[in-house]
């Protein structure tokens, strides 16, 4: 970032705070006449203490100490009256007004001139600390009888003179401090402030005073924008119905005018749909504040970079934003970066880098918040993983180093050893995570040790957008998200009743030979009667889903199509129900829920813990029944069948990735466990040598003594304890399993026919 | 003139069967006649359907459910008085729509301890007219659908 946009972007935020401020003051003089009446407001007394609290933390942000110093004193002197110490009397209120007055001088001063003005306000500032204190000075004295005597209806009472005398006077205050006249003023200064108040322009100020800012932008209510983009869509669809009538009439006036209404109206959806996007820097620039105050308090140095702030989002999605961004920014800064000390003794630079990044990728946007500090420590997330229960030691062992890097976004996680105020106060990474999974976005991250941690999340442009799946189930529309599908099968009525097969009365389809269990979505909306095995089924359309880790064929009755569609919460009387993620408005005007494929999941979660119940239920029957049985590994070799192989002789199951595979003279081998170990491919084929791209490799690790082999087969099936009718102690070539035939893979024999040299030893 | 209107509040009626039934006008927001409704499965009877108005998402609830009454046997299509509530509009579907009509206060009376039943909590209390009593409608009751 260059010096000159840095001003430029300086430049920004300090007009946005003067847009912000003046709204502001203008509510405070109101706050504050409204809490003369009724002291005892503590919402109103909050209020009014947050504003100026905001502008006081944003001056301090913004380096104007004059500002700050007023605003701080004025915060001073509300604070105990917000909790309570000491009501709040005429004196005080006056004061508090002249701070607004004050406030509002120099923001016009820094408006015009771009500094704070050369009045120091040290009078007022003195004053407001005396109230604070609780000095009685005589103001206060005299003051604090006036209520009694100054009733709402002598106010209006004071004549013009004072006034404008006040008002000299208050300018002229600060420059002859002391001066004694102004105490004898003061019970005029109400009729000031209220003047002002209620004429926020006086005639004689706004005279030969270039265009505010304030005069640029108009802040509107985000609801109205919600409401003005409803109101769009629905113009949409009357055009389109007029567009379609227009055609059956062959008047080229009324052609003409639905061209034009066509034109407008895309025009008109355009701009409402820009409304709602904003920069993401609005996102960010609290960051560099956040930043710095806590890398001064964890001793560190950081230096904030930020590129592509200009990317814009939907006004919602960067509201959302806001938190979790800070909070992966406040982890960063806290348990990414090194202290300066650690970075030069590692031989990095003292000060450390925090690079937030934004850019456009196919209507997705990219946040990137990278650190160069000593990056996640896989092994600490391992163990914390393991100790937490949260994995275990077997599920972390066949995990990548990215994969358990990420574990630090489970529920229940934090390596944080020490819990400082900065992190560990409860808002986990995985609160990060769930927020922005609730605006659709995914969170990834990357980190290698000692050269940083780098966080990505994606989020879709906008929130009430998003393609979905539009399919129909017994007569009605329903959309599915399209972030959580995966595919579509259909099945004509014969393929259908050969492939749908039951465990119990569960439906499930053997996709690629993986089991898929069906759900049927009239059933889960409980719009039909269950379906019973004998049931003859008819055409069967799937929609393959993915619901956390588990995917799931849904049942629909047809698949519509895929539309962009405008996501609406639902109504007050349905958000309890989970099934639904909100409703939208289809193309004809109808209305259509949109499913909550999480919540779909959930509800039918019950039949997987019937099928998991069923399986063990027989498993165990089957042992007391027989003894004679062996643990058999079912696996696919790459070619759709269905290969066993006993468990006894295999020592691991391992998932490799393709690109870790390497030659070595006539075979493929792998690094593992810091040796290097040959692979053999049950079917023959190395699916390494065929596809570029990377994929997993299923491997059954054969051990014998020191000497390790690994059998990659396509997929692994299941472990099932099977009788076998051994002959002469020799394994048949196959068996039925499950009901299907099954080829019985020796594996010893098989390896030893492979490596003859490397097994010689121990199976001979 | 102002004297005697201090005491009248407007009610816009309608009927529910032979129940006369009326809401505070300033509590309508619109009347419209049946919308095609979108039905809601998994939720619970009352929630009639979804229906599209003017591009917000509005639920409609089936009043005669609401109120424990069986189901309109008529031919004729149903109503839709929409409601504010501080969740946004909410239809109600009734029979039939009435006038407005301004009542004076005095003539209002608490329901009687005998009205048993769903509509006890409904109804706050009965209007009575010349030849009719208008029953008031318990808004806030009725809007308040457990989901399931």
């Amino acid at each position: 970032m260059t010096t000159e946009n840095a001003v430029e972007g300086f430049d920004e935020v300090v007009k946005e705070f003067l847009v912000e401020s003046y709204e502001s003051l203008d509510q405070l003089d109101g706050d504050l006449l409204a809490l003369e009446d009724t002291p005892e407001d503590l919402d109103r007394l909050a209020s009014i203490f947050r504003t100026v609290h905001t502008i006081k933390g944003t001056s301090g942000f913004l380096a104007f100490p004059k500002l700050e110093r007023v605003a701080h004193v004025g915060e001073s002197l509300l604070v105990p009256l917000r909790d309570g110490d000491f009501g709040l009397t005429r004196n005080m209120a006056d004061n508090l007004l002249h701070m607004v007055d004050a406030i509002r001088e120099i923001l016009r001063h820094i408006e015009s001139d771009g500094v704070e003005g050369d009045q120091d306000y040290e009078d007022l500032v003195a004053r407001l600390e005396s109230l604070r204190s609780g000095e009685p000075t005589t103001e206060v004295q005299t003051d604090s009888d006036s209520p009694e005597e100054d009733t709402p209806g002598h106010r209006p009472a004071v004549d013009a003179e004072p006034v404008i005398e006040s008002n000299e006077s208050q300018i002229a205050e600060p420059e002859s401090p002391n001066k004694p006249a102004l105490k004898i003023e003061s019970t005029a200064k109400p009729a000031l402030s209220r003047q002002k108040s209620s004429e926020p322009e006086p005639a004689a100020e706004s005279v030969d005073r270039p265009q505010s800012v304030a005069d640029s932008t108009v802040r509107i209510d985000v609801d109205l924008l919600d409401k003005l983009m409803n109101l769009v869509g629905e113009l949409v669809l009357s055009r389109n119905q007029i567009i379609q009538f227009s055609e059956t009439i062959e008047d080229p006036a009324m052609i003409a005018a639905s061209q034009r209404l066509n034109l407008i109206t895309t025009e008109l959806q355009e701009g409402v749909m820009k409304t709602r996007m904003q920069p993401i820097r609005n996102a960010w620039s609290k960051l560099p504040r956040v930043v710095r105050d806590l890398s001064a308090s964890c001793g560190k140095d950081v230096e904030v970079q930020m590129e592509g702030a200009d990317t814009e989002l939907d006004k919602t999605i960067l509201e959302a934003l806001k938190d979790p961004l800070t909070h992966i920014v406040r982890n960063s800064v806290d348990h990414g970066i090194e202290s300066a000390e650690t970075r030069q003794s590692n031989g990095k630079p003292a000060k450390g880098v925090l690079c937030l990044r934004a850019f456009h990728e196919g209507g997705h946007v990219n946040i990137e918040i990278a650190d160069d500090g000593g990056g996640i420590d896989s092994e600490r997330v391992r163990e914390k993983a393991i100790e937490k229960n949260l994995i275990t030691e077997e599920q972390a062992d066949r995990m990548s180093e990215r994969e358990l890097i990420n574990l630090i976004l489970l529920p229940g996680f934090s390596t944080a050893a020490k819990v400082t105020n900065v992190s560990g106060r409860g808002v986990g990474m995985d609160v990060v995570k769930t927020n922005i999974e609730r605006i659709g976005g995914t969170i990834d991250i990357q980190s290698e040790a000692g050269q940083g941690t780098t966080l990505r999340i994606k989020i879709p442009l906008t929130l009430a957008i998003v393609p979905a799946l539009i399919v129909k189930t017994d007569g009605d529309q329903y959309a599915i998200p399209q972030v959580s599908l995966l595919e579509l099968v259909r099945l004509d009525s014969e393929r259908a009743r050969s492939q749908i097969e039951f465990i119990h009365e569960t439906p499930v389809y053997r996709l690629r030979g993986n089991l898929l269990p069906l759900v049927y979505l009239d059933e889960q909306l409980e719009l039909k009667q269950k379906r019973h095995p004998e049931d003859q089924p008819e055409s069967v359309n799937i929609v393959v889903l993915q619901a956390e880790d588990q995917p799931f064929g849904l049942v629909v009755d047809t698949i519509t199509d895929t539309q962009e569609i405008v996501v609406k919460p639902l109504g007050c009387h349905l958000k309890n129900v989970a099934t639904y993620a909100g409703t939208t408005i289809m193309g004809d005007g109808t209305v259509a829920l949109i499913l909550d494929v999480f919540g779909l999941a959930n509800k039918c979660s019950v039949l997987s813990e019937h099928r998991s119940r069923a399986l063990t239920h027989d498993a165990n029957e089957s042992i007391e029944q027989n003894s004679n049985r062996q643990e058999m590994l079912i696996v696919d070799p790459g070619d759709q069948s269905r290969a066993a192989i006993q468990l006894t002789s295999v020592a691991r199951l391992e998932e490799f990735d393709s690109t870790q595979v390497e030659r070595s003279g006539n075979s493929d081998v792998v690094q593992y466990r810091g040796k290097i170990m040959p692979l053999i491919y049950l079917n023959g084929y190395s699916p390494a040598s065929q596809c570029e791209g990377s994929t997993r490799l299923n491997t059954v690790v054969f051990a014998s003594d020191e000497n390790r082999v690994g059998v990659v087969v396509g997929k692994i099936l299941d472990i099932v304890s099977e009788q076998l009718d051994s002959a002469n102690g020799n394994l048949p070539s196959r068996c039925v399993v499950q009901d299907r035939v099954t080829e019985i893979v020796d594996l010893p024999q098989i390896v030893r026919a492979s490596f003859p040299e490397l097994m010689a030893s121990s199976i001979a | 003139m102002s004297e005697t209107n201090r005491n009248r509040e407007s009610y816009c009626t309608f009927r529910l069967g032979n129940l006369n039934l009326g809401v505070e006008v300033n509590d309508v927001q619109e009347v419209i006649r049946y919308q095609p409704t979108t039905r809601v499965p998994l939720t619970s009877a009352v929630v009639h359907g979804l229906m599209n108005l003017r591009g917000q998402i509005v639920t409609a609830l089936d009043l005669r459910s609401r109120l424990g009454l069986p189901a309109s046997q008529s031919e004729k299509p149903l109503m839709n008085v929409v409601v504010r509530s501080p969740d946004g509009p909410i239809s109600l579907l009734v029979d039939e729509i009435g006038d407005v009509v301004e009542v004076d206060q005095e003539r209002f009376e608490p329901p009687p301890e005998t009205l048993q039943g769903a509509q006890r909590g409904f109804i706050r209390g009965a209007m009575k007219l010349d030849n009719d009593l208008l029953l008031l409608l318990d808004t806030a009751s009725v809007l308040q659908v457990d989901a399931a």
